[in-house]
């Protein structure tokens, strides 16, 4: 609520100003400019003159070709898809597990709920790209103790395998973020009121009980969150799969839409197609989000 | 705590607190494994690691060798790039934080015109993949020449459109229009209004706000990946993925790689657990406020 219901005063107008200045330039600078630069580029064409570029570049108006090109490109729209079949796995999985373990810990059943919570959360503090060299090492045969532990008992794994490579990228965006997710949802848990508890347990409702019909309908926002971050999240997936490329043949260049972004401009040093397939990523993470809010409203009223 | 407490009045018998718990330990296995792995494999010598059984302590210990031999390592290339890892994370974390509270503070207490349409505008920026602008940034800053400059990856770091959204709802549920209102008939300006009253109130939520930035710059990948050329520039995530790339030419990376990975995790891992009731009281605000 504003001070003024009506337009502020002059001198409050330029205070406003002044200290939205700071954050709104750099705003600007660093989303909204690069973002316009993106979609200028992503409409333009550099030829190159001369065997390697040296009589100088022109640029011209593309239209949709680049559009058409990162969509011609099989390896990025597959690519677009193994995050789809990824997402659509991973997220509620992770999701689900951190639900649980939020209402485990919340539950009157869990001794040293503290040190848990923290073991759960620790993981968030690992930087994805170290997290992915652990795993790494961990999915590597003849360094990996669990490939040698699974033997054991008769099973043969190949965690880097063309079929299970994808998992085993899960596994570590699993690792790194559940125990984050599963804070978030323990704090909304937190904040439910002590009377409502109250109310279900003279009501008879055990702990099951409880969960269903109390703690999950009074959590939703926080899981409304968490699966938006997730879904944007699952469309960025860079560092996981370019680490596991070293110990992965099944990993390629393109195996993620940011990897094939990554590529056509450091590789191919085409920013142009670059360009355009970041914009399509961006679109995609917009579109998604909004479509998933959409449908999760629709079910509410 | 009283709320959870009597949450948890609810069902106690003992064996469903053995099930929980239980489960509870697994879980928690899962999570600590990566870890108890490389802590055992830092004590390794790189013929150990490939000759001894990953969860097992090897013949001798050499974890002092390992560590030491990281930290020196290129004239203690890995001490510098802890350093700018603090620098980009640090410096980013707070002005971050202090941008994020003005603006977010502005948009609560003063109505003037754009005032929704800037907020549609950053929480549009909060759906916006992190690495989709990174490349697009990458180019600009090349124009501007600033590619590969502490810059490149300081000055995208100063920004925190989740911080501006959390600030805002938290600013219009605690800064109170009373107090505002006492200080300016003391005749206090409304800068010193702002750093007086309004950063006071929202305390709770710029913890917040600075652990997510912290964590996120320090996390961070693409971006230095994206900016960065020279070596001596990076953060340390970036610095032991380079070492880890070497693995397979030169094995004495084996040691160096897991050497500087236990030296990585473990100020981060102690900080999460220390700093996890902080997370808690801000994110609470926010998630009931939004």
């Amino acid at each position: 609520m504003a001070t003024t219901e009506g337009d502020a005063a002059a001198p409050q107008r330029r205070a406003a100003w002044i200290l939205l200045a700071p954050f709104l330039v750099l705003f600007l600078g660093t989303f909204v400019a690069p973002i316009g630069y993106a979609i200028y580029q992503s409409f333009i064409r550099v030829e190159r003159a001369g065997l390697f570029g040296e009589e100088g570049t022109t640029s011209s108006f593309a239209g949709l070709r680049n559009y058409a090109e990162a969509f011609a490109n099989n390896e990025f729209v597959g690519s677009i898809g193994q995050m789809f079949l990824f997402g659509v796995v991973q997220v509620p999985v992770m999701i689900a597990a951190a639900t649980v373990l939020a209402l485990l810990l919340e539950s009157a059943s869990a001794r040293w709920p503290a040190a848990f919570r923290a073991a759960y959360f620790m993981p968030y503090g690992v930087p994805g790209v170290i997290a992915s060299v652990l795993w790494s090492f961990l999915y590597v045969p003849g360094l990996s103790p669990i490939i040698d532990v699974a033997a054991l008992v008769g099973i043969d794994i190949d965690f880097l395998g063309p079929s299970m490579v994808l998992w085993s990228i899960a596994n570590i965006v699993t690792w790194t973020y559940t125990g984050y997710n599963m804070l978030i949802i323990v704090a909304q848990l937190k904040a439910i009121p002590a009377e409502i508890y109250e109310a279900a347990r003279v009501d008879g409702a055990g702990p099951l009980r409880v969960a269903g019909s109390v703690q999950l309908p009074l959590i939703r926002p926080a899981l409304l969150l968490t699966i938006v971050f997730s879904i944007i999240g699952t469309l960025q997936i860079f560092a996981e799969p370019q680490i596991l490329q070293q110990v992965s043949t099944a990993v390629g260049n393109e195996y993620t839409p940011n990897m094939a972004a990554f590529d056509a401009a450091f590789n191919y040093n085409d920013y142009n197609l670059a360009a355009a397939e970041a914009v399509i990523i961006a679109l995609t993470a917009f579109a998604l989000s909004f479509v998933f809010l959409r449908l999760t409203n629709r079910g509410q009223r | 705590m009283r709320r959870s407490s009597s949450a948890r009045r609810t069902g106690r018998n003992p064996a469903s607190t053995i099930l929980v718990t239980g489960i509870l330990t697994v879980v928690a296995v899962y999570f600590l494994v990566p870890v108890y792995w490389v802590v055992i494999a830092a004590t390794k010598t790189t013929e150990d690691l490939f000759a001894t059984h990953g969860f097992l302590l090897g013949p001798s210990v050499h974890l002092w060798e390992n560590l030491t031999q990281a930290l020196t390592y290129d004239g203690g290339i890995l001490v510098r790039w802890f350093a700018n890892s603090m620098l980009y994370a640090g410096v980013g974390g707070l002005l971050a934080t202090y941008f994020a509270a003005a603006g977010g503070y502005a948009l609560a207490k003063y109505s003037f015109r754009g005032r929704e349409a800037i907020f549609g505008l950053v929480l549009g920026g909060v759906l916006v993949p992190a690495t989709a602008t990174a490349l697009p940034l990458f180019l600009l800053f090349s124009t501007l020449g600033i590619a590969n400059t502490y810059w490149s990856v300081l000055i995208p770091s100063l920004v925190s459109p989740f911080g501006f959204f959390l600030c805002r709802i938290y600013a219009d549920a605690t800064v109170s229009d009373s107090l505002v209102e006492a200080a300016r008939i003391d005749g206090a300006g409304e800068l010193r209004i702002f750093h007086t009253v309004g950063l006071r109130a929202m305390v709770p939520a710029l913890v917040t706000v600075f652990l997510f930035q912290l964590v996120g710059i320090w996390n961070n990948y693409f971006l230095p990946l994206t900016m960065l050329a020279d070596e001596s520039l990076y953060p340390v995530t970036l610095g032991l993925a380079n070492w880890n790339a070497q693995v397979d030419r030169l094995p004495e990376f084996y040691e160096l790689t897991t050497g500087g990975v236990l030296l990585s995790i473990v100020p981060l891992m102690v900080a999460m657990v220390v700093l996890q009731r902080f997370w808690r009281g801000g994110l609470t605000a926010g998630a009931v406020k939004g």
